[in-house]
């Protein structure tokens, strides 16, 4: 069967080790995780944590079944087939000699990302967007030399019905 | 007025109904023995820590209240570990309670730190560390819900030293509601009347029952069921006495020790209704090939248990109990008169099995382990509560003793602990001391706790242990007998000390069987006893557990005698 991204969102009740729960249950179990953001929701004392996992369905419904499961796990929302908003926000450090200065900024303007930090010999960009978008910009500023990446990883929300 | 925290431990524990703790004392947990001092709380003081969770677990299963545990940081936390994950993978409700070293030395590596909330994760249904006094109360009285409710589990509470002897005011707690955490415990009725129809129209049905019926206590809906829609009945190691072992409707053990019978039926079977089962592996054999022909219903309190490993027809999610009875009710509506004759087929099928292809052994001048079991279930009138240790005894106790009802037969199932039996006596001795209960053992589990002979006879508890000695690692050797060429690497244990003495040596008495004449009078004089006994059987050294399904093989492709 066919292993698929799924985007996962899991509302938890804030209590120390939640996160290490969440983690091991996927370590004991050989799940994949992907990508993992953690952060307090508007309501204090609830985090919630948005996880991209690789695996084919009834694996993914193993795992959902698995975290519901933990005592601090709240609810489990599966994003994937729905419609939702995604966004990953990354930090790029390339490389900017005098003779490609224009051309990053050209492809900044593009892409709709900002410098944050400039130095004599590198450009420090902030951009944010879908993973495509992400890996977009990455495939056009790989030939100018990319020093560095920092990624967030996927953040998302369902989209309200209307 | 302001209470400590081991007082306001002792309070909590007490409202929750705690009688009796297995515990062993230490450094980080000595404040919380103070107290227990000054209470009518019974303490049962092991020899391990590792025999202090099985008793306990043994406790919860023979007397249906939740076993607790109490030791202290570092290697007496770290002991209980085995007895934990066997709890867990049993789904036996208990809490363990742990001494910690103080709250500012946690992460300094102190003497007796060790990070127990992190190691057992994996292995309780929940744990917890108590950083504040005003949250120990709070802790107990969760512990104890998320324990017995839902799919039951083994909950840790970690308390380090200081908070033992901090001071707070003490509240009696609130009942539990937690909003992560409610557990299913009505089924949909649609489910079940799907189920009714699949019940009506099937011809060949089979019901596969296991700890979960146990543990809701749902053995008389079970009964009724199976005998109302006339269905045979095959349960899980963990399910033996959910169903009477002596109706005629009874097939045994599936799986991979399981009857010809059982496994057959599964394998003829054009509708499987489980109920409180897992399809663990040992069960289902290659998964691709089980129970071919059948649609499968699966009742479970746990939604992580179904279409974990079969995918199923018709999932239900409640209580075993709950679900059970409603079925009944249903069944309450329907025609049964042509039941009877519908199932007649079946059922003959079923005969013809066990008739042609019983459990057998062949009885020879030597002891046989088989004949032991037999022989001690017709004894024992099938009364006895039965404890195990894990291996060919554990598999000859499933397979000889009848279990007539429920929580009489006691084994480390899905961890298969080692040691198990003899702490699991004890702590089912406790919980029902007017019971006989027996340790079904082999000569190498039985020196993996024995020290806890020492407990059994410091509390005087009248305890019996049959040892089925046949010098080996008996399961092991039966694989590399098998399957390895007969090459018996490293599962000669003949060097064994002698059984009678050591018995002898802990206060208890001992008894020894070395020809087939000898059996009856050994078993006839320890079961008469009212001490301890160790009943030492020396069996058939390389007797065999069968039928016997490899390693893989579907589960009607059975090695017979």
């Amino acid at each position: 069967m066919n292993e698929e991204k799924n985007v996962l969102s899991i509302l938890v009740d804030n209590q120390p080790g939640v996160l290490s729960r969440i983690v091991g249950l996927f370590s004991g179990r050989g799940y994949n995780i992907e990508s993992l953001c953690v952060a307090e929701t508007a309501e204090a004392g609830i985090s919630r944590i948005t996880m991209v996992t690789k695996a084919n369905k009834p694996v993914v419904e193993q795992i959902k079944k698995q975290l519901h499961k933990l005592i601090n796990v709240m609810k489990v929302n599966d994003l994937t087939d729905t419609k939702y908003v995604q966004r990953e926000l990354a930090l790029i450090k390339v490389n900017a000699k005098p003779e490609h200065r224009a051309e990053i900024l050209r492809i900044v303007d593009i892409f709709r990302c900002s410098v944050v930090d400039v130095g004599p010999d590198h450009y420090t960009l902030e951009v944010t967007g879908t993973e495509d978008k992400l890996a977009a910009l990455c495939g056009l500023l790989k030939p100018i030399g990319i020093k560095e990446v920092v990624r967030t990883g996927n953040i998302a929300m369902c989209r309200e019905v209307q | 007025m302001e209470l400590t925290g081991a007082q306001i431990l002792m309070k909590a524990l007490k409202e929750e109904g705690v009688d009796t703790i297995f515990g062993y004392p230490g450094g980080a947990a000595i404040d919380i023995y103070d107290e227990l001092s000054r209470t009518d709380i019974r303490h049962i003081l092991v020899r391990h820590e590792q025999g202090a969770v099985h008793a306990a677990d043994s406790y919860a299963r023979a007397g249906g209240k939740v076993g607790v545990c109490l030791v202290t940081s570092g290697p007496g936390a770290t002991n209980t570990v085995t007895g934990i994950a066997s709890a867990n993978m049993d789904s036996i409700p208990i809490v363990v309670i742990t001494g910690q070293v103080p709250s500012h030395l946690i992460g300094n590596d102190a003497f007796q730190e060790v990070d127990i909330v992190g190691i057992t994760r994996p292995c309780t249904k929940h744990n917890y560390l108590v950083k504040n006094i005003e949250d120990l109360a709070r802790t107990v009285k969760e512990a104890f819900y998320i324990a017995q409710t839902g799919r039951p589990g083994p909950v840790l509470i970690d308390i380090p030293k200081n908070i033992q002897t901090a001071k707070t005011l003490y509240n009696r707690q609130k009942p539990v509601a937690l909003k992560s955490y409610r557990p299913t415990y009505d089924p949909n009725m649609k489910q079940l009347s799907k189920v009714i129809g699949l019940v009506m129209a099937s011809e060949r049905p089979v019901v596969f029952a296991g700890g979960g019926v146990i543990l809701s206590k749902g053995s008389a809906e079970l009964t009724e069921f199976a005998q109302r829609a006339q269905i045979p009945v095959t349960c899980s190691l963990m399910g033996l006495g959910a169903f009477p072992g002596t109706d005629p409707l009874w097939l045994g053990m599936p799986g991979m020790h399981g009857t010809y019978r059982a496994n057959m039926s599964i394998g003829e079977s054009d509708l499987i209704i489980a109920a409180g089962v897992r399809f663990d592996d040992r069960v289902t054999g290659k998964i691709e090939t089980f129970a071919p022909k059948a649609k499968i219903v699966h009742i479970d309190i746990d939604p992580s248990s179904i279409h974990k490993n079969v995918q199923v027809a018709v999932p239900v999610v409640g209580d075993c109990k709950k679900s059970l009875g409603l079925l009944n009710h249903l069944l309450d509506k329907k025609n049964l008169k042509d039941i009877p004759g519908k199932r007649a087929a079946w059922l003959d099928q079923i005969r013809q099995w066990k008739e042609t292809t019983p459990l057998a052994y062949h009885q020879k001048d030597t002891i046989k382990p088989q004949h032991v079991v037999k022989t001690l279930y017709e004894l024992t009138k099938g009364e006895a509560i039965i404890t195990t240790e894990v291996g060919q005894n554990q598999m000859w106790a499933a397979q000889y003793y009848h279990f007539d009802r429920p929580n009489h037969f006691i084994t480390s199932g899905g961890l298969g602990v080692m040691g198990f039996g003899l702490p699991a006596a004890i702590g089912a001795q406790v919980a029902c001391p007017d019971k006989l209960v027996i340790d079904i053992a082999g000569d190498g589990s039985i020196q993996m706790n024995i020290q806890e002979m020492a407990t059994a006879v410091q509390y005087n508890l009248p305890v019996k242990i049959v040892i089925l000695n046949n010098g080996y690692l008996g399961m092991v050797r039966q694989w590399q007998e098998l399957f390895y060429d007969k090459c018996y690497s490293c599962t000669d244990m003949s060097h064994a000390p002698d059984f009678v003495k050591l018995a002898e040596a802990f206060g208890a008495v001992g008894l020894r069987a070395t020809h087939p004449d000898e059996v009856i009078p050994v078993l006839t004089e320890g079961l008469a006893s009212p001490q301890t006994v160790i009943m030492e059987f020396i069996v058939e050294r390389e007797e065999g557990v069968y039928p016997m399904v490899p390693a893989g093989a579907s589960i009607t492709e059975m090695l017979l005698v």
